[in-house]
């Protein structure tokens, strides 16, 4: 390898001038512990998915580096009435395969969101028509006033509607029940890269778009990334010079990263919020050992699995400090943060043991626990801590951490009793969190990932009026008596957001998004 | 029985006569008796999650600066006391390997002998049986049948995860005994003795198990010993690769897994102490059978 390196820099060298063109052939080398489950950006609302799809795919509306909306296949959008948003749609935009986009597609692409098998349905479940106007020209009416309809279509990310025909993935590609497709291998999009060769859980190769619309800041001609689980792997290929970014550094490699003459790690606060949340819907548990009554419509028994939590040893131990334990279920940065409701309730293994027992389990019990172990920072290790914690209350944990290829379609189909999720909104805004995760869980899309179906109709009622208000205010109020509800009710066990850790070779130059989204155009690789 | 009778005589004498066999066989005692008394001899208990003190994670062992005298190997990354993991963890280790060679020496032995005695196509089927199960790399047999056994039962107890792995590891371990044995019964077959057993009119199951066994338990005794640091080593690597034991019981093989992870970061013990512990287990074992062998070969009397 290095023989072939060094050869290759030695002819560069030799035959600079009349070579340039081959020079300029630059390949960015992308590691993430995890794999995306598949290329259908419908059949996962799921951030890492919608990153890597992000690359081929876009939405009406985009996003800016600093997290502000941005125009993408619609240049301009307008509100005629309350009820009704106008999107001009961008001229002249072809898909990859040469197909020009129109508003056809745009119908085609909200069909097949909110349709069956679809997991974007949360962001699609108040629209109640998209009509095309002219081929250049659609309309989206809205069941109820929607002033930040932008803002949730961002990560609706637009299909061909020919290609999707052609290839017989006119529905989305459903893991939850086995449903996979042409979408899930191949793809066809607008964006400023093409998905060149997918080979699912080893290597996805792209390659840049020659014809995209607006500019690719990046100079990188082809993209390959690679899923490497192993912590100590991935470290060791970065610091090796094998891949440029990857994600996560291990928060206990941040320091040797920092250190090292080839690489670096780029922190920041990150606004995903990691929880706990418990099936609150059926009469008995799936995976317990308490039969005839489902121990979690309980309060008490929620309050003491969260007060038996010790989150800062968490924090400390298992995070090494890059964490910031939360009470609320969406972040800072995160509009309808209220840092005045961030207390939470104090970890206290007494109380908790004599709240369980008030509930009528002294002796504690036993129930199974989903987790993932290669989503989110330490998930794992933070669920087998969780489980340690609770043994002191008496309850014992069936601890499953599995990866999230099996993980996901498991825990989206609600065959779970008690699991581990993080949530970033798609939105920056309160709303996509209350409205997805949250609000009771009915068929169109509301409470999609509200996998325990907590519900209080109280909360249901102020989303549908922080949607359609406009006045900030106001809105934000409800916001607050929102979230003031849910923690009343403990509908959720908020755990910590966690802190981003990109490791970034030396040779290039990025911006880190805090929603912890990976645009392979903002990445620059120096020769 | 054969087995004191061989320690009376030929095989003891070699025993007593032999450092290595002395050293390797008080090892493995060693072992054995730590694992199976771990819940008096280790200072903690390590599958107990009560006990735990996430606070106390990842301290290096007692002798280094930060170390405690608390715990003599240091702690793994949710503080468990790594020497207490290690007796435990041998513990599963063993069980896993002693249970699962049992249950192969039970299955090869009697479709060995089966074979051997009947020949005909009841040996043409379980020998192509055998060559069937031979072709495939056994850590990829107990992967999948780990992998199936998973997915039949999604939210399985710590119980059925072990089941899963003993199941696995004696379904690709038995078609060694099968060989030897039948080998050896094709060979007995012929004998006088077993004619005369016939002759007289003992039934077929009662000659297999008087007369053909006994003659043939020698070297089913060698493979077995050699198959147990095996079997101990499948079980670390189905356990490294996540497929294994639990992480809140872990054996050794989940052990090395969770501390690689850690291996370049400086928190080396973690890792470092259940392989050495894995390697001093596989290798005493592996000298025991390696002395068997010799032992009970009589071409090297």
């Amino acid at each position: 390898m290095i023989f072939k390196k060094n050869t290759t820099v030695a002819l560069v060298g030799y035959a600079l001038a009349a070579m340039s063109f081959v020079a300029s052939a630059q390949t960015l080398r992308i590691s993430n512990q995890g794999d995306a489950t598949s290329m259908d950006p419908h059949s996962l609302n799921e951030s890492m998915q919608l990153s890597i799809t992000g690359n081929v795919y876009e939405g009406l509306v985009g996003r800016n580096k600093d997290l502000s909306l941005a125009p993408a296949l619609a240049t301009r959008w307008t509100q005629p009435s309350p009820n009704v948003w106008r999107f001009e749609l961008r001229k002249g935009v072809q898909f990859h395969d040469g197909t020009p986009f129109t508003a056809d597609d745009v119908l085609f692409s909200f069909a097949r969101a909110s349709g069956d098998g679809s997991d974007m349905k949360s962001y699609t479940n108040d629209v109640k028509e998209v009509r095309k106007i002219n081929d250049l020209t659609v309309e989206i009416e809205t069941k109820a006033p929607f002033p930040i309809l932008p803002d949730v279509i961002s990560l609706l990310y637009i299909m061909s509607k020919k290609w999707c025909e052609t290839n017989q993935a006119t529905k989305p590609v459903d893991r939850r029940k086995g449903v996979e497709n042409a979408a899930s291998f191949r793809a066809n999009g607008t964006g400023p890269y093409r998905l060149r060769e997918r080979q699912p859980g080893v290597k996805t190769s792209f390659s840049r778009n020659g014809s995209y619309w607006g500019t690719i800041e990046s100079n990188a001609t082809d993209v390959v990334f690679t899923p490497i689980s192993n912590d100590a792997t991935r470290v060791a290929a970065l610091l090796s010079g094998e891949i440029d970014v990857m994600e996560p550094v291990p928060v206990q490699d941040v320091v040797r990263v920092n250190a090292s003459a080839n690489a670096r790690a780029i922190t920041g606060p990150e606004l995903r919020t990691i929880f706990l949340g418990m099936d609150q819907k059926r009469d008995e548990l799936l995976y317990s050992s308490v039969k005839g009554k489902n121990p979690f419509k309980d309060k008490r028994v929620r309050q003491a699995f969260y007060q038996a939590i010790d989150i800062d040893t968490i924090k400390r131990v298992v995070m090494r400090g890059a964490s910031n334990p939360t009470a609320l279920m969406v972040g800072p940065g995160i509009n309808g943060f209220f840092p005045e409701l961030n207390k939470r309730l104090p970890f206290d293994t007494e109380a908790a043991k004599k709240l369980l027992a008030e509930a009528g389990y002294p002796n504690g019990f036993e129930v199974a626990m989903n987790c993932p172990n290669d989503r989110y920072v330490n998930d794992g290790e933070i669920c087998q801590a969780v489980a340690a914690n609770l043994s002191r209350i008496g309850v014992k944990i069936n601890l499953q951490a599995e990866t999230k290829g099996t993980y996901f379609p498991k825990v989206l189909r609600r065959d779970t009793s008690f699991y581990m999720l993080g949530w970033t909104p798609g939105t920056y805004d309160a709303h996509n969190a209350l409205n997805g995760v949250l609000a009771c869980v009915d068929d169109k899309g509301t409470g999609q990932f509200n996998l325990g179906a907590y519900c209080n109709p109280k909360v249901d009622e102020l989303t549908r009026k922080i949607q359609s208000e406009t006045d900030k205010v106001k809105r934000n109020a409800m916001i607050k008596e929102a979230f003031e509800l849910h923690s009343a009710d403990i509908g959720h066990i908020p755990l910590h957001q966690q802190a981003l850790a990109w490791g970034v070779s030396k040779k290039v130059n990025l911006v880190q998004l805090a929603d912890n989204f990976m645009f392979f155009k903002w990445m620059t690789v120096q020769k | 029985m054969a087995l004191p009778r061989w320690f009376d005589g030929d095989v003891g004498y070699s025993f007593r006569h032999s450092t290595l066999a002395i050293a390797a066989a008080a090892v493995a005692l060693t072992c054995v008796i730590c694992a199976v008394f771990a819940g008096w001899i280790a200072p903690h208990n390590p599958f107990d999650l009560t006990t735990l003190e996430l606070g106390d994670a990842r301290l290096p062992p007692a002798w280094s600066e930060q170390g405690s005298a608390k715990y003599l190997l240091g702690t793994d990354d949710q503080g468990r006391d790594i020497l207490s993991a290690l007796m435990y963890g041998s513990r599963i280790s063993l069980a896993v390997g002693f249970t699962s060679v049992a249950l192969s020496v039970l299955i090869g032995v009697s479709l060995g002998l089966l074979a051997g005695f009947y020949g005909g196509w009841v040996d043409t089927v379980l020998m192509r049986l055998c060559d069937v199960m031979l072709s495939f790399p056994p850590i990829l047999v107990a992967l999948l049948i780990a992998g199936v056994g998973r997915a039949l039962f999604p939210n399985a107890q710590d119980a059925l995860a072990f089941a899963v792995l003993i199941v696995s590891i004696t379904l690709t371990g038995w078609v060694q005994y099968a060989r030897t044995v039948r080998g050896s019964t094709l060979v007995e077959r012929g004998k006088e003795y077993v004619q005369a057993a016939r002759v007289t009119g003992v039934s077929p199951f009662r000659i297999m198990r008087r007369h053909v066994l006994p003659n043939v338990t020698g070297p089913v005794l060698v493979l077995a010993t050699i198959q147990v640091a095996t079997a101990i080593i499948t079980e670390a690597t189905l356990s490294f690769l996540g497929v294994g034991a639990p992480p809140t019981s872990p054996s050794l093989g989940t052990l090395i897994r969770v501390g690689n992870d850690y291996l370049f970061s400086g928190e080396w013990w973690i890792t470092v102490f259940p392989g050495l512990m894995l390697v001093i287990i596989a290798l005493s074992v592996n000298l025991l059978g390696d002395w068997l062998r010799d032992a009970l070969n009589p071409r090297l009397q």
